[in-house]
C-alpha cells in the first residue's frame, strides 16, 4: 500500500491544562477529500491549528504523519514548507502588505526553503493572474493589505488563492463555506475542486451538508468531544442534516 | 538673525530626555569592518588649540576662525545637558580626537587622485562613486555624492554637470573657501551658534560636511546625496551641512551614515541646516544606520544631531523623511521653522530600536507664518529591550493664522521587553489654529506570526514583513535609492528581536 497523505495516531491535545483533542485517529490517503462536520466546540479548528503547528497546544499523545514522517518536531514554517496548509476560519489581517506582497514572500520563501530560485516577477504575476481569474479575484483586491477591510466572502476567496498558488500536499480547509453567499460558494467549490489531485488530500471542515453538494467528499468524518466517532460516505452528512448530532453523542458516550 | 525668538525651543529641548543605553544585539552590523588607510589627526582632546588646528588644517579664512573660537567659549560656559533620566556613560571630551584625515590626499580634484583604499571601502558601503560606472547604467538614476570620512570630505560626485545649472554641491570647508559670502550669510542662522550643548560644540570644532546651493528657480536634476562615514577610533564626527534653496527652486538630498565596531562609544554631533526661499522646496531624507553598540553594552555611535530647516519664503516646503536604525542613542529631532507664509512643513519617520538601544527622537514644527501647514507621521518600532520614544512639537505663534497639523503617532511593539512613548507638545496662541493627532500602539500578535509562518514565512521574515507592513505610509516618502534598502535594513535591525 502507498504512504497516505496524513496518518493521525491516537492525537491527544491540550491548551491550559485543557484537553480538547481526545484520541484522534484518521487516515486520509493520496488524492481523497475527507470532511469533517462536529458541534460548535468539539474541537475542529483545534485539530486544524495542532495539524498545522500552532504554539499554544501541548501534545501530549500520538503522532501527526505526513508522507510517513512524523512532523510533530517542526515549526509551523518548516510544516508549511512540507506541505500543509491551512485556510483560516478567520483569516489574519496584515496592514500595510499589498496581498500581493505577501503572496510574493509567501511562495518565495517556501521555494527558498526546498532550495529552489526565487519566482521571477513575470512568472509570479502569471501565476497570480491565472489562479486569481478562477476566483474571481481582480488586482484591485490583490493591491489591497491582505484581509484588511475585506468582506468575508473576499477573506475567504483569498485563503484559496492562496492555497492554489502553493500547492500544498495537504489542504486543510476549516470551515471556508462560512459567510459566503451562493455564488461565492460557487466560485470557492470550483477553485477548490481545481486543485484536486490524486498526489493531494484534502481536510474540510464544515457546518453544511450543502459544501458537500460541490465539494464531493470521499469520507465523511463525525467529530465530537476531540475525537472521531463515526465516519462513513457521504451519505452520512445528509444523515447528519436530518437528525442533527444526538445520535453520535450518545455513541460517543 | 540667529535669535529671533522661539521662546519654548530652548525649554523644550532642556525637556528631552534619553536614557541609558547599554548594548544591542546585533553582533550582524554589517558596516562592522575598518579600513586601514592612513590618517592624519589632531592631538588628542578639546581646547582652542585643537580649534585653531582644524581652522588651520582647512585652511579657513581669519573670519571663519573668529567664529569658530567665539563658539568654542560659549561653550566653555555651557554644561552638559543633565535633564532628567540620562545614564549614558560619561562621554569624555578630552579623551577624544577631533580631526582625522585621510593622508593620502586631502583635497582630490578627481576621483583618479583618491586614494584606492577609499574607493574600496565606499565600494563595501554600497556607495557608488565611481561616476563613469553610475553613468553607465542606464535604468540606475543619477545621483551626486559627497562621502565624507571621518573629518574630510574625500570626493564629491557629478560637480561639473551640477556647475552648469548654476547648483553648487561641495563640502563645506571648500565653501567656506570659495562661497565666503553664501555661508557667511546662511551658516547659523538656523541653527544659533549658542542653540544647545551640542549645536554649540560643533560649531567649535566641525570638521566637514556637505554645502548645497540650488540658485533661483533651478530644479536640481539627481539626487545629491552625502554619505559619513567614521573609521578612526576614538573620533567624534562633527558634520555640519547647509542647503539652501533660493526662490522656486527644488532639491532632494539623501544621507547615509555607517561606522565601524568599535569597544568604546563615540560621539556624533552634527548640524544640519536647511533655508528655503519663496516657493522653494528642499527634500532631506536621512537613512541612520550608525553602529549601534554590541550586545554586552560596549561601544556604539552617540548620536546627538540638530537638525533644522527654515521655510523661510512664502509657500516654501521642507520635509525630512527619517529612517533611524542604528546608534547606542539617538537624540534627533529634525525640524522645520514655518515662517513664510504658506509654508509647509513634513516629517517622516521610521524609527526602529533593538536590544538595548534608545531612541528619542520626533520634530518640532513652529507655526510662525499665516496659513502654515504642517504633516508628521512617525511610525516607531521597539523590539527586544529598547526604548522608542516619538517626542514631538507643534505650536503657532500669534500671527501663525490658520495654522494647520496633522500628526500621526503609530508605535508597534515586539516582545514585552520594550518600551514606545508618545510625548506631544501642544501649543497654539491662535485660536485659527487646527492641530491633529492621532497616536495608536499595536503588538504583532501571535496570530499575524502564526498566520504567516503557516505560509512558509520564518519567524524573521515574518517580523520583517510585518514591520514593512506598518511603515509604508513612511517608506513610500522616501527616493526609490534608499526604498530598498531601508527594506533591507529593517530585517538586519530586527533580526534576533523574536523567537
Ligand atoms: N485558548 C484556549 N483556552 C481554553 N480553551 C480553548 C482555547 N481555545 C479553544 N478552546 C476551547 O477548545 C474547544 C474547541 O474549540 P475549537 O475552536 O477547536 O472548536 P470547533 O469545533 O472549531 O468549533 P466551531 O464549530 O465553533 O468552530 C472549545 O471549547 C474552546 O472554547
Ligand atoms: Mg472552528
Amino acid at each position: 500500500m502507498t504512504t497516505p497523505i496524513l496518518e493521525i495516531r491516537n492525537l491527544h491535545a491540550r491548551i491550559e491544562e485543557r484537553e480538547i483533542l481526545k484520541g484522534v485517529n484518521l487516515t486520509i490517503p493520496a488524492g481523497q477529500v475527507h470532511a469533517i462536520m462536529g458541534r460548535n466546540g468539539s474541537g475542529k479548528s483545534t485539530l486544524s491549528y495542532v495539524l498545522a503547528g500552532k504554539e499554544d497546544y501541548e501534545i501530549t499523545e500520538g503522532e501527526i504523519l505526513l508522507n510517513g514522517e512524523n512532523i510533530l518536531e517542526m515549526d509551523p514554517a518548516e510544516r508549511a514548507v512540507a506541505g500543509i496548509f491551512l485556510a483560516f476560519q478567520y483569516p489574519i489581517e496584515i496592514p500595510g502588505v499589498a496581498t500581493m506582497t505577501f503572496l510574493k514572500a509567501a511562495m518565495n520563501a517556501q521555494r527558498k526553503a526546498r532550495g529552489e530560485s526565487e519566482l521571477s516577477t513575470p512568472d509570479f504575476m502569471r501565476a497570480v493572474k491565472e489562479a486569481g481569474a478562477q476566483l474571481n479575484i481582480d488586482s484591485d483586491m490583490l493591491k489591497r493589505p491582505l484581509n484588511v477591510g475585506f468582506s468575508g466572502g473576499e477573506k475567504k476567496r483569498a485563503e484559496i488563492l492562496q492555497m492554489a498558488l502553493l500547492k500544498p500536499a495537504l489542504c486543510v480547509l476549516d470551515e471556508t463555506d462560512s459567510g459566503l453567499d451562493i455564488d461565492a460558494l460557487q466560485v470557492v467549490s470550483k477553485g477548490v475542486n481545481a486543485l484536486r489531485d490524486a498526489n493531494r488530500s484534502m481536510l474540510v471542515i464544515t457546518h453544511y451538508q450543502r459544501l458537500l453538494n460541490h465539494i464531493v467528499p470521499d469520507v465523511v468524518h463525525v467529530f465530537s468531544d476531540g475525537r472521531i466517532v463515526e465516519s462513513g460516505d457521504k451519505d452520512l452528512a445528509l444523515q447528519l442534516e436530518a437528525k442533527g448530532y444526538a445520535d453520535f453523542d450518545a455513541t460517543a458516550a | 538673525m540667529a535669535d529671533y525668538d522661539i521662546p519654548t525651543l530652548k525649554e523644550e529641548i532642556d525637556r528631552e530626555t534619553v536614557e541609558s543605553v547599554l548594548a544591542l544585539d546585533v553582533d550582524k552590523y554589517k558596516y562592522g569592518f575598518e579600513t586601514d588607510i592612513e590618517s592624519d589627526m589632531a592631538p588628542k582632546g578639546l581646547s582652542e588649540d585643537t580649534v585653531r588646528f582644524i581652522s588651520a588644517k582647512k585652511n579657513e579664512p581669519q573670519w571663519m576662525l573668529d567664529w569658530r573660537l567665539e563658539a568654542y567659549r560659549r561653550f566653555l560656559t555651557m554644561t552638559e545637558p543633565t535633564w532628567a533620566k540620562v545614564h549614558y556613560p560619561q562621554i569624555d571630551l578630552q579623551d577624544m580626537y577631533y580631526y582625522a584625515a585621510p593622508k593620502s590626499s586631502p583635497a582630490p580634484k578627481s576621483l583618479d587622485e583618491v586614494d584606492p583604499a577609499l574607493i574600496a571601502m565606499y565600494d563595501k558601503l554600497g556607495v557608488p562613486l565611481k561616476e563613469r560606472e553610475i553613468l553607465a547604467g542606464v535604468e540606475r538614476p543619477k545621483v551626486a555624492v559627497d562621502a565624507v570620512m571621518d573629518s574630510v570630505s574625500v570626493v564629491t560626485t557629478f560637480r561639473e554637470e551640477l556647475a552648469k545649472v548654476g547648483i553648487i554641491f561641495c563640502s563645506i570647508s571648500e565653501a567656506i573657501r570659495e562661497y565666503p559670502e553664501l555661508v557667511q550669510k546662511y551658516l547659523a542662522s538656523v541653527v544659533p551658534v549658542s542653540d544647545n550643548y551640542y549645536a554649540t560644540l560643533n560649531s567649535a570644532v566641525f570638521t566637514d560636511g556637505s554645502f548645497v546651493y540650488i540658485p533661483k528657480g533651478v530644479r536640481c536634476p539627481m539626487e545629491l546625496s552625502t554619505y559619513f562615514r567614521i573609521n578612526e577610533k576614538k573620533t567624534g564626527q562633527f558634520e555640519r551641512t547647509l542647503i539652501i534653496a533660493e526662490a522656486d527652486s527644488y532639491v532632494s538630498y539623501l544621507e547615509g551614515c555607517t561606522a565601524p565596531m568599535r569597544d568604546e562609544a563615540q560621539l556624533h554631533a552634527a548640524v544640519v541646516e536647511l533655508v528655503a526661499l519663496d516657493n522653494a522646496e528642499i527634500k532631506y531624507s536621512t537613512v541612520q544606520n550608525w553602529y549601534p553598540g554590541d550586545k554586552d553594552g560596549k561601544g556604539g555611535i552617540y548620536n546627538f544631531v540638530t537638525k533644522r530647516g527654515d521655510c523661510r519664503g512664502v509657500n516654501s516646503k521642507i520635509s525630512w523623511t527619517q529612517v533611524e536604525t542604528g546608534s547606542a542613542i539617538t537624540w534627533k529631532y529634525p525640524s522645520c521653522i514655518l515662517r513664510g507664509d504658506g509654508s509647509r512643513g513634513e516629517f517622516y519617520s521610521i524609527a526602529i530600536s533593538n536590544g538595548y538601544q534608545q531612541v528619542d527622537s520626533g520634530t518640532k514644527m513652529l507655526h510662525l507664518g499665516k496659513n502654515t501647514s504642517s504633516r508628521i507621521i512617525a511610525k516607531g518600532i521597539a523590539a527586544g529591550f529598547s526604548d522608542n520614544t516619538y517626542r514631538g512639537q507643534v505650536s503657532a505663534h500669534a500671527k501663525a493664522k490658520n495654522a494647520r497639523n496633522f500628526t500621526q503617532c503609530d508605535s508597534l511593539l515586539i516582545g514585552d521587553k520594550c518600551g514606545a512613548h508618545t510625548v506631544p507638545y501642544i501649543e497654539s496662541r491662535n485660536g485659527t489654529a487646527v492641530f491633529e493627532h492621532e497616536a495608536t500602539t499595536s503588538k504583532i500578535s501571535d496570530d499575524q506570526m502564526f498566520y504567516c509562518q503557516q505560509r512558509g514565512l520564518s519567524e524573521e521574515d515574518a517580523v520583517a514583513l510585518i514591520v514593512n507592513g506598518f511603515v509604508r505610509d513612511v517608506l513610500q516618502h522616501l527616493p526609490m535609492e534608499f526604498m530598498v534598502e531601508t527594506q533591507k535594513l529593517i530585517s538586519i535591525s530586527l533580526e534576533g528581536s523574536v523567537g
